[in-house]
């Protein structure tokens, strides 16, 4: 598998650690509810059978944090950006 | 000798010796293993599987269902090697498999006097009962009975190798279509890789008689092989076999660089493997002849028609010394008579047809070759093949002949397209599964897409390569076709022979696996109808081959009893590799101490001078011990050791602690973020012990922390957890909180970190320091001086105390490592100095009660680690919220205290678990487990620090520590894990 790495380029999937589903937010800490929010927030995921946003991790490349739209029945990649930014490519 | 008068694609010039069974041959340069055998006369290669079968050759490609040898002795001895990808080299050494005690004669043939008992699922019916049997008595023996070759029982002494290919078009498979495609997409500039399994570029054009651009197929091969050589921008590659297709347009190939020779050259490698990232591929691997159903198909000397061709046109070997084809095509019969051209002598076709066309039936003619139409064979005899019976309309006739070329027409080699998960489709018009969706990028071209005349394959290459270069960007002028004759495609569907029971033997559909016409039919009876319970109660197609020829015809035996047809049965999917892929390839050079990188230290060279023992932790590579000539034991190396550090002065590298270097206005703020305690308060000039957890409230790791100046600090990590703790930081960075203004390096490599302990590891500092004031008030306990040391080497010194001793760790550029350490012994001399290892270090950090990487197993939070009072409650931190979950505040949750035997010359073993005194070993009442132990020099005995329920409440009691596993169970006093200095007066003088 091949991802395209917004900084270093088209690079194989071995120089990338892949975290999971890049859908879910930290919640807010001092919220009333924030047990709750955290425990969703750390265990809670969806099983999506088709594109899905999920973190990898450059670690044998810029290190950078990419957020990559994957299709889970193909493997097909269909966007990387720059977690956190949001910045698809410069 | 069965060797033809001439032809063939074979140095008769040159003649190589090798040796089958310890009897020696002779071949040609060209010739494959199996070539050469047939050449020689030599018709009976091995024993079948299960019943023990006389088999001979019946391909001549990597389809093999039948012909594996040993290949090779001693620790090159290959097993299972197809004698018909074999390239014969001067010297080769091969031996038949499966047969005892010898190939001729072998004892388990009487196997088949009881074939009925040895059907489909027997070994599901027959060794039932009793279950204890079973690993004793029944496995053993089916093992020896059915076992295929030996693997050679020596290391390998070859060496193996991983390479990446980029390229725009990947050809695979250079027959007609893939040298159409690889020149269309060649000509117009992309880069083009070509890649075969044979050694010798060109596929069945090798084999047949056509005419291309006005002369032979062999010209044609010729001159595109040297138009492709003379193009940059092309790679050709024999002998490699692209043995399955990945995600994102990968291929992985198997390249023989060796394979062909009787040893690697030296510093060449055996095979290579090699990752192709191809914009594009056009698959032309071409398609199998489909054998046919039929009494007695077993037989050695019973074949696969084009085969049979392909021995007698390429290699100039007949495979008999008379033969007949049996077939239900033009190609098979066209190829037979290109045979008969050129030697071979075929007595006769016999054509399931009533009629053959025109040029065919009158090429037959001219050679001499007996036509016999609506013909059937219904019996074959013979150890080795001597005589057929046919069956026609008209009566049975019995024909002497020692080969039988086989020919049910064409199975498209489709197995690179399924392994994305595509599915084959039936197409009726052609009797044959087609390739359905196909890899993304992948097209196919020839054969294996169902396209059968020669002109129609070379024009479907030519526009199939030159839109794979287009659609990278390569578009080309069209270029012309090759042009060639139309070549007939007649054919009848006809896969099996019916009608006349077993009386000419069984009838073989699987010939690796030894799986019959009757076990299929055995399957039906008993339900096992689809597929995919066809192919695992029968082991149909789950050879090594496979069941590239035979999963064809055991669907069509199927759909047969079915009535359903061929496309109701369905197929099953080929999955990755299409050919056996030997292990050492895909280890290449990781294996033995090349296995993983090693990680040396700066002061590795040093330790290894000083004698020491090492120990891998992680990558690296660090001093265990330094044992003495005088001493019995690594124990007494490990005493004197830490005695030395307590008395005196010890030093140790402890560069390997992960060191990620902190810059910028928000560091403070981040570092609030992920430690549980406070560090933006930290003075410049102060370093500070630090918890991180993860989000779930369980420690990830700690360590310390300095801070360098405002804006830069440096966080220290343990060892294991370096990469780890780097990237959550990062992740914190870039995902959760990207407005903080934090740039971070991993810092590891760059710097050398050496740690002096022990009450006289002043006196070795200041002897080494650029003017740096290390007393007590000029670098207090937990203070950081910067500087430099040993006459000008930039130098960062840490009063930090692991072990519980005054102590301080010198960060030095890490290329002045060595240099640090030597200059620290030289200091450190008057003082008895000693190096001591991890050892040394564990036993330290126990005797102080520090936790490490045994207590910080992912399952604890801070508060059983005694960290809990750390946790600040002025902010947020990761893991905050989580660690605040009632279980883990639960008192009755196991908690971090230090352990004494009560009889202090027992040992104590960490695992151990506790249990109340007089309490049942049940896992009711199991109240936590021991984490680490060590023998104490200091205190005379055995000392253990682990998580007890309760524990800190439980100073002074006795409790059990079991250990099952090891036949430990003995009593232990409850106790503070600092068993040494538990004020911390020591560190701080």
């Amino acid at each position: 598998m091949r991802i395209t790495c917004p900084y270093c380029g088209a690079r194989s999937s071995h120089e990338f650690a892949y975290l999971g589903d890049a859908a879910p937010t930290r919640p807010d800490p001092s919220a009333p509810d924030a047990a709750e929010a955290f425990h969703a927030y750390v265990y809670e995921r969806d099983n999506p059978a088709g594109p899905m946003d999920e973190l990898w991790y450059h670690s044998a490349g810029c290190r950078r944090w990419l957020k990559v739209t994957r299709d889970t029945r193909t493997h097909a990649i269909t966007a990387v950006a720059f977690a956190g930014t949001g910045e698809a490519a410069r | 000798m069965t060797r033809l008068a001439h032809g063939g694609l074979i140095d008769r010039g040159r003649t190589l010796s090798f040796a089958f069974d310890g009897k020696t041959f002779k071949g040609h340069p060209g010739d494959t293993l199996a070539s050469a055998l047939l050449a020689n006369g030599v018709r009976l290669v091995g024993r079948s599987f299960k019943y023990h079968r006389p088999r001979g050759v019946v391909t001549a490609g990597s389809e093999e269902p039948n012909a594996l040898v040993e290949l090779r002795t001693g620790a090159r001895r290959e097993p299972n090697t197809r004698a018909t990808t074999v390239e014969l080299y001067d010297g080769l050494e091969a031996a038949s498999q499966n047969r005892w005690p010898s190939l001729e004669f072998d004892a388990l043939s009487v196997n088949r006097l009881v074939s009925p008992f040895l059907g489909a699922g027997f070994y599901y019916k027959t060794f039932m009962w009793p279950a204890a049997f079973w690993e004793k008595v029944y496995e053993p023996v089916i093992r020896r009975a059915a076992g295929l070759g030996r693997a050679a029982d020596t290391p390998d002494p070859d060496h193996y190798e991983k390479a990446t290919a980029f390229c725009d078009v990947l050809v695979i498979g250079s027959g007609a279509a893939g040298l159409a495609a690889a020149l269309a997409a060649a000509r117009s500039g992309a880069r083009v890789i070509l890649a075969d399994e044979d050694f010798r570029l060109g596929g069945r054009l090798l084999s047949e008689r056509t005419v291309i651009n006005g002369g032979s197929a062999l010209d044609f091969v010729a001159s595109a092989q040297a138009e492709l050589s003379s193009l940059p921008n092309v790679r050709l590659m024999p002998r490699t076999t692209v043995f399955g297709a990945y995600d994102g347009s990968e291929y992985g190939a198997v390249e023989r660089v060796s394979d062909h020779l009787p040893a690697p050259l030296p510093f060449q490698v055996r095979q290579r493997l090699w990752r192709i990232v191809a914009k594009r591929c056009v698959l032309a691997a071409g398609a199998f002849d489909r054998p046919i159903v039929f009494p007695g198909n077993d037989r050695p000397g019973v074949m696969s028609a084009l085969a049979l061709a392909t021995y007698a046109t390429r290699y100039g070997a007949g495979a008999g010394a008379n033969a007949a084809v049996f077939s239900t095509n033009d190609h098979a019969v066209a190829a037979a008579l290109d045979a008969a051209e050129a030697g071979l002598k075929l007595d006769a076709v016999i054509d399931v047809r009533p009629a053959l066309p025109d040029a065919l039936a009158a090429r037959a003619k001219a050679l001499g070759v007996r036509l016999i139409t609506e013909g059937e064979v219904v019996a074959t005899s013979g150890k080795c093949l001597t005589s057929i019976t046919v069956r026609t309309p008209r009566g049975s006739e019995t024909l002497a002949v020692e080969a039988l070329g086989v020919s049910g027409g064409a199975t498209p080699n489709l197995n690179l397209t399924c392994h994305l998960g595509g599915k084959p489709v039936w197409r009726e018009d052609i009797a044959a599964f087609v390739p359905g969706a196909v890899p993304p990028g992948m097209a196919v071209a020839g054969a294996v897409a169902g396209t059968f005349g020669l002109a129609d394959i070379l024009a479907e290459g030519t526009r199939l390569g030159a839109a794979a270069a287009s659609d990278t960007g390569f578009a080309a002028a069209p270029a012309p076709a090759p042009q060639a004759e139309s070549t007939p495609t007649g054919f009848k569907a006809f896969f099996h022979v019916k009608g006349q029971g077993t009386k000419g033997g069984p009838a073989f559909v699987d010939q690796q696996n030894d799986v019959t016409a009757k076990d299929v039919a055995l399957a039906h009876r008993e339900g096992f109808r689809a597929v995919e319970l066809l192919k695992r109660y029968t082991t149909l197609g789950m050879a090594t081959d496979q069941g590239k020829t035979s999963n064809m015809a055991g669907l069509a035996v199927m759909a047969e009893l079915t009535g359903k047809g061929i496309p109701a049965i369905g197929t099953t999917v080929f999955r990755p590799p299409y050919t056996p892929v030997a292990l050492g390839v895909l280890a290449g050079h990781h294996r033995g101490v090349d296995f993983k990188p090693a990680r040396p230290t700066p002061t590795h060279a040093w330790a290894q001078a000083q004698g020491a023992v090492f120990v891998e932790t992680g990558l690296w590579m660090r001093a265990a011990y330094f044992p003495k000539a005088d001493e019995k034991d690594w124990l007494d190396s490990v005493n004197r050791e830490v005695k030395a550090t307590r008395e005196s002065v010890g030093v140790i590298d402890v560069s390997t602690f992960g060191k990620i270097d902190l810059q910028g206005p928000d560091v403070g703020v981040l570092l609030d973020r992920v430690y549980i305690n406070m560090f933006s308060t930290l003075a410049v000039g102060k370093a500070r012990y630090g918890v991180m957890l993860r989000e779930d409230g369980l420690v990830m790791d700690d360590g310390t922390t300095a801070r360098l100046a405002d804006d830069h600090y440096v966080m220290t990590t343990t060892t294991a957890n370096a990469a780890k703790v780097y990237q959550h930081l990062e992740f914190c960075l870039q995902v959760l909180w990207p407005e903080l203004d934090v740039c971070l390096a991993s810092v590891s490599e760059q710097w050398a970190q050496i740690a002096v302990s022990g009450p006289r590891s002043r006196e070795v500092l200041a002897k080494i320091v650029d003017g740096i004031d290390v007393s007590n008030a000029g670098l207090p306990f937990m203070g950081v001086a910067q500087g430099s040391v040993m006459g000008g080497v930039q130098a960062r010194i840490f009063r930090l105390s692991f072990s519980g001793e005054l102590g301080y760790e010198i960060a030095v550029p890490a290329r002045h490592g060595a240099a640090l350490m030597q200059a620290l012994m030289a200091a450190g001399a008057p003082f008895g100095i000693t190096p001591y290892g991890v050892e040394a270090l564990g036993v330290l950090r126990i005797e102080k009660g520090h936790v490490s990487g045994n207590e910080l197993t992912g399952q604890t939070c801070a508060r059983d680690l005694g960290l809990g009072k750390m946790a600040s409650t002025k902010k947020d931190y990761i893991g905050r919220v989580m660690a605040g979950r009632p279980a883990f505040t639960d008192p009755d949750r196991p908690s971090f205290v230090g352990f004494k035997p009560v009889d202090r010359s027992a040992r104590l073993r960490a695992g151990a678990h506790f249990l109340k005194v007089g309490a049942a070993a049940t896992t009711q009442n199991d109240e936590g487990y021991m984490t680490s132990t060590a023998f104490s020099p200091t205190l005379g005995h055995y000392i253990g620090l682990g998580l007890l329920k309760r524990g800190p409440e439980r100073m002074g009691e006795k409790v059990r520590a079991y250990d099952p596993v090891r036949g430990g169970d003995i009593e232990v006093e409850v106790c503070s894990p600092a068993f040494i200095d538990p004020q911390g007066e020591k560190q701080r003088v």
